[in-house]
């Protein structure tokens, strides 16, 4: 088939990319547009990356050192919002852009006009959130969740640039979701019916409805907040009638699927790769689409579970409960699955696979403190404190986060037809793994022992597990300088990559040559 | 996690330990499976790929077994959570208010009412003296109640969200302005109960400490009755004449518990967030703007009013500190009756 493709090729080679700056302002290709959305991740990664350890510096020692609490609070409301909104987010979406038209043989994105503007609205978005940085009264301190009324009536003025900079995310997700969603419903070679399509197009087609369905949410959760710090409103101020509470139902109904919008695309981009370093097909694909969708459906009942102290009748309390440990039974189908394919399976372990077997263990862990922290009684004791934390960074740094490092160390080499050194990438691997699980597995032990979240200073008894977790952080940070190494020289001298890439990949994307040419499938592709 | 000293608490710890077990279980089972897979079937080692990808019965099996496991942690979970619902019949209540950043509480049947502040000097914070044994968890008047009684918490805030927890009762409750939680408790054994405030409220949400002593019936009887004894002497004294000496010496301390924390020991603030005082338009401008701020806050800033949070005398003594501390030598003496008149009453 790549055959076929290379001739056409050569007939509108003249179609390339333009020259200049003008290529990547004004572009509408899936394959720009996804690289300019990684790159600009990373960025948001590293500027993340930094308040993080800001944050774990000043928590290596009991009494204040480097910040001031006031400060330490913006740093974490930022360091969440850019993980969050700047880094996980975006990734995905730039993986998207790559990968949902080379796997279901459609030239490009269904709306490309619409792909560049919402791309290009994330860096002034973000350069309004960072500029709040440098702002009197500094920057957002009210923690990523952002509770009213902390984050209207005792908020510092730069709240409302904060606002305005989760807007411009907000649109910009949603028209990255459309544009997915019209893709993938109208744009699949002749053949690929739905249960035909790869798992990462039908993870990330249940994402975009995710997203469509509560950014608008949070889009009106902020919009409150704004009406209430200027219009005089009173949604969240119990003294004009309004409940403080409120917001948080709103922020959670918005908040919880979000979570799931950070992992369910790494579900599927485990689901390619393991399938591949294992030499076998993925075990129960159809189960697989049902565990998803299910997982997405349960999402939208589940998100009193963050608020169980917030004082929830006691009916409220065992619903939530109930349909929160439900979770469990999807996601655990998928893990047995993922085991399942690798069960008498020829295995080999490329870094794509070390991550994506990493990202199947350090997830379920993370799994299993949900579950614990889904029982209402219990959750009693875990809530906002670092048992928390422990939590959602292990669901979100191996699943989030080692997934699209995965999906890199797995595509990169079709992306730029140059394969990376699989020493120096065995090693981002281990260092990664090593790092966060210094940095992550103390805070269970934290939390238990009663330590809150988001405090800048703690009692005695938590100094030791305090600087063990601050020395993994620092690890884990400095590892990822080594990845932007291991993409740059790639790039610029790897060794020339194959079509296939790798031995037992399958997926109309291997069937192209490597690099995979500016553009594709112009005329599309049979799938029997 | 430790089994607490309430019967609530002692179930909730069993939860705990029953669900982590069951994780443990399971991820041993999985885990095993997976490394085994991993070791075994190696491409290194001549591994040939079978060609099953379905079984419509396995995944029938590990979706009801999961269910099973899952009905069986509920309904624990679930007579746990009845229990720590029910606040009918209480014996005592007291009303917990969360202020930026200190606790107050009421004993509303006993007319006793003061605020819990944390008593970790300012230099142990900045790393200038050693820190003490329960360095960020001790506080100026902790919380005394009676072992082996009903207490039921109403809690609430003045501001923000706060939340009330101790871990040894399994009690956290958000306090939400403008609304009353419930929450209660029944300690079986006497002694001093550390928590901290777990919801992010502000600058000084890590300086927010809980301290409980329990103590036996006759003790908190004896209590009680000082607590009310010195609200009466209280009074007497701000109908007093104080000496500037005396106004000094007990602002100084004031000051150091109730505004040291955002104005700075010495006065300089951390500007623009919260103003110097040393040399302060304020603080050496006409006394009765001083006293109203103090009394009455700055609305839209962090600046509170403290109209509530401390007595007339107190609020005499601060401002009188504030106006002749630091080279503000502005001679001004401030009397209790000066602010009761600033208060209207």
């Amino acid at each position: 088939m790549s055959a076929v493709v290379e001739s056409e090729l050569k007939e509108d080679h003249h179609h390339g990319p333009a020259r200049g700056i003008g290529r990547w302002l004004f572009t509408t290709n899936h394959k720009d547009i996804g690289s300019m959305y990684l790159w600009f991740s990373f960025a948001m990664f590293l500027v993340g990356g930094c308040m993080a350890l800001t944050i774990r510096a000043e928590l290596f020692q009991p009494g204040l050192q480097i910040v001031d609490p006031g400060f330490f609070n913006q740093m974490t409301t930022m360091h969440g919002l850019i993980m969050v909104f700047g880094a996980v987010m975006p990734a995905f979406v730039g993986l998207a852009n790559w990968m949902i038209p080379m796997m279901i043989g459609a030239p490009d994105m269904a709306l490309p006009r619409m792909n560049n503007w919402s791309f290009w609205i994330l860096p002034f978005a973000f350069t309004m959130l960072l500029s709040t940085l440098f702002m009197e009264g500094g920057a957002p301190n009210f923690g990523w969740t952002f509770y009213a009324p902390l984050s209207t009536t005792y908020a510092p003025p730069s709240v409302t640039y904060f606002i305005f900079g989760v807007h411009m995310m907000g649109i910009s997700s949603i028209m990255g979701a459309i544009n997915v969603i019209a893709t993938i419903l109208n744009m699949r070679a002749p053949g690929m019916t739905y249960m035909k399509m790869p798992l990462f197009v039908w993870t990330w087609l249940i994402t975009a409805f995710l997203l469509i369905a509560v950014m608008p949410v949070l889009a009106g959760v902020v919009t409150m907040m704004l009406m209430d710090i200027h219009f005089g409103t009173s949604f969240f101020n119990a003294a004009g009638g309004g409940d403080p509470v409120l917001f948080q139902h709103v922020f959670w109904f918005f908040g919880h699927p979000e979570v799931y919008i950070m992992i369910l695309p790494a579900f599927g981009v485990v689901s390619q790769i393991i399938p591949t370093f294992s030499r076998k097909k993925l075990f129960g694909y159809h189960s697989m689409v049902w565990a998803t969708s299910s997982i997405a459906l349960l999402s939208f009942i589940v998100w009193a579970h963050h608020m169980f102290t917030v004082g929830i009748p006691l009916f409220g309390e065992l619903f939530f409960m109930y349909a929160t440990m439900l979770i469990a039974v999807p996601t655990g189908v998928k893990v047995f699955n993922w085991v399942a394919t690798m069960f008498k399976g020829s295995i080999s372990f490329e870094t794509p696979m070390l991550f994506s077997v990493a990202f199947v263990i350090l997830f379920s862990i993370g799994g299993f403190s949900g579950l614990m922290l889904a029982i209402a009684p219990s959750d009693f004791q875990y809530h906002d404190t670092y048992f928390v934390v422990a939590h959602f960074h292990y669901v979100l740094v191996p699943g989030a986060i080692f997934g699209i490092f995965a999906a890199v160390y797995y595509w990169l080499p079709k992306w730029c037809g140059r394969m990376y050194s699989e020493t120096l990438g065995k090693a981002h691997f281990w260092l990664s793994f090593v790092g966060m699980n210094l940095a992550f597995f103390p805070m269970h032990f934290l939390g238990l022992a009663g330590m809150p979240r988001r405090i800048p200073d703690y009692a005695l008894q938590f100094a030791d597990f305090n600087w063990i977790s601050s020395i993994g952080a620092f690890m884990f940070g400095f590892t990822q300088l080594i990845f932007l190494y291991i993409v740059i020289s790639t790039i610029r001298s790897g060794r020339k990559a194959t079509a296939a890439v790798w031995e037992s990949a399958e997926g109309l994307e291997w069937t192209i040559p490597s690099p995979a040419p500016y553009h594709t499938f112009s005329t599309p592709p049979e799938v029997k | 996690m430790t089994p607490g000293v309430t019967d609530i608490s002692q179930s909730v710890y069993s939860l705990h330990m029953i669900i982590f077990w069951i994780c443990v279980v399971i991820a041993i089972a999985v885990f095993s499976v997976m490394f085994w897979s991993m070791f075994k079937y190696r491409k290194s080692q001549g591994a040939k790929p079978a060609t099953f990808h379905e079984s419509t019965t396995v995944e029938i099996i590990w979706t009801l077994i999961p269910i099973i496991i899952l009905v069986a942690m509920a309904v624990p979970a679930t007579s746990t959570l009845k229990e720590m619902y029910d606040i009918s019949e209480s014996d005592i209540d007291i009303k917990i208010t969360g202020y930026q950043w200190k606790w107050q509480y009421d004993y509303i049947n006993d007319d006793v009412s003061f605020f819990s502040n944390l008593s970790t000097p300012q230099e142990q914070i900045n790393n200038e003296a050693t820190k003490g044994d329960h360095y960020l968890l001790e506080v100026d008047e902790p919380m005394v109640i009676p072992v082996n009684k009903k207490i039921r918490f109403l809690v609430t805030a003045n501001d923000v969200i706060h939340s009330w927890w101790v871990p040894a009762f399994a009690v956290k409750k958000d306090a939400i302005p403008g609304f009353i939680n419930e929450a209660w408790t029944k300690v079986n054994e006497p002694g001093i109960y550390r928590g901290q405030c777990a919801e992010l409220c502000g600058k000084d949400h890590g300086f927010m400490p809980i301290v409980v002593k329990a103590v036996e019936e006759p003790e908190y009887q004896a209590w009680l009755a000082a607590k009310q004894e010195k609200a009466r002497s209280e009074a007497l004294l701000a109908s007093q004449v104080w000496s500037m000496e005396d106004l000094m010496a007990k602002g100084e301390a004031v000051y150091n518990s109730s505004c040291a924390a955002c104005h700075q020991q010495n006065g300089a603030g951390i500007p623009p967030a919260f103003p110097a005082l040393k040399g302060s338009a304020i603080a050496i401008g006409p006394v009765e703007e001083h006293i109203d701020i103090v009394v009455n806050g700055k609305p839209g800033t962090a600046m509170q009013a403290f109209a509530a949070q401390l007595s007339d005398v107190d609020l005499a003594a601060v401002i009188t500190y504030e106006r002749n501390a630091w080279g503000n030598n502005t001679g001004d003496s401030v009397s209790p009756q000066d602010i009761a008149k600033a208060k209207g009453n």
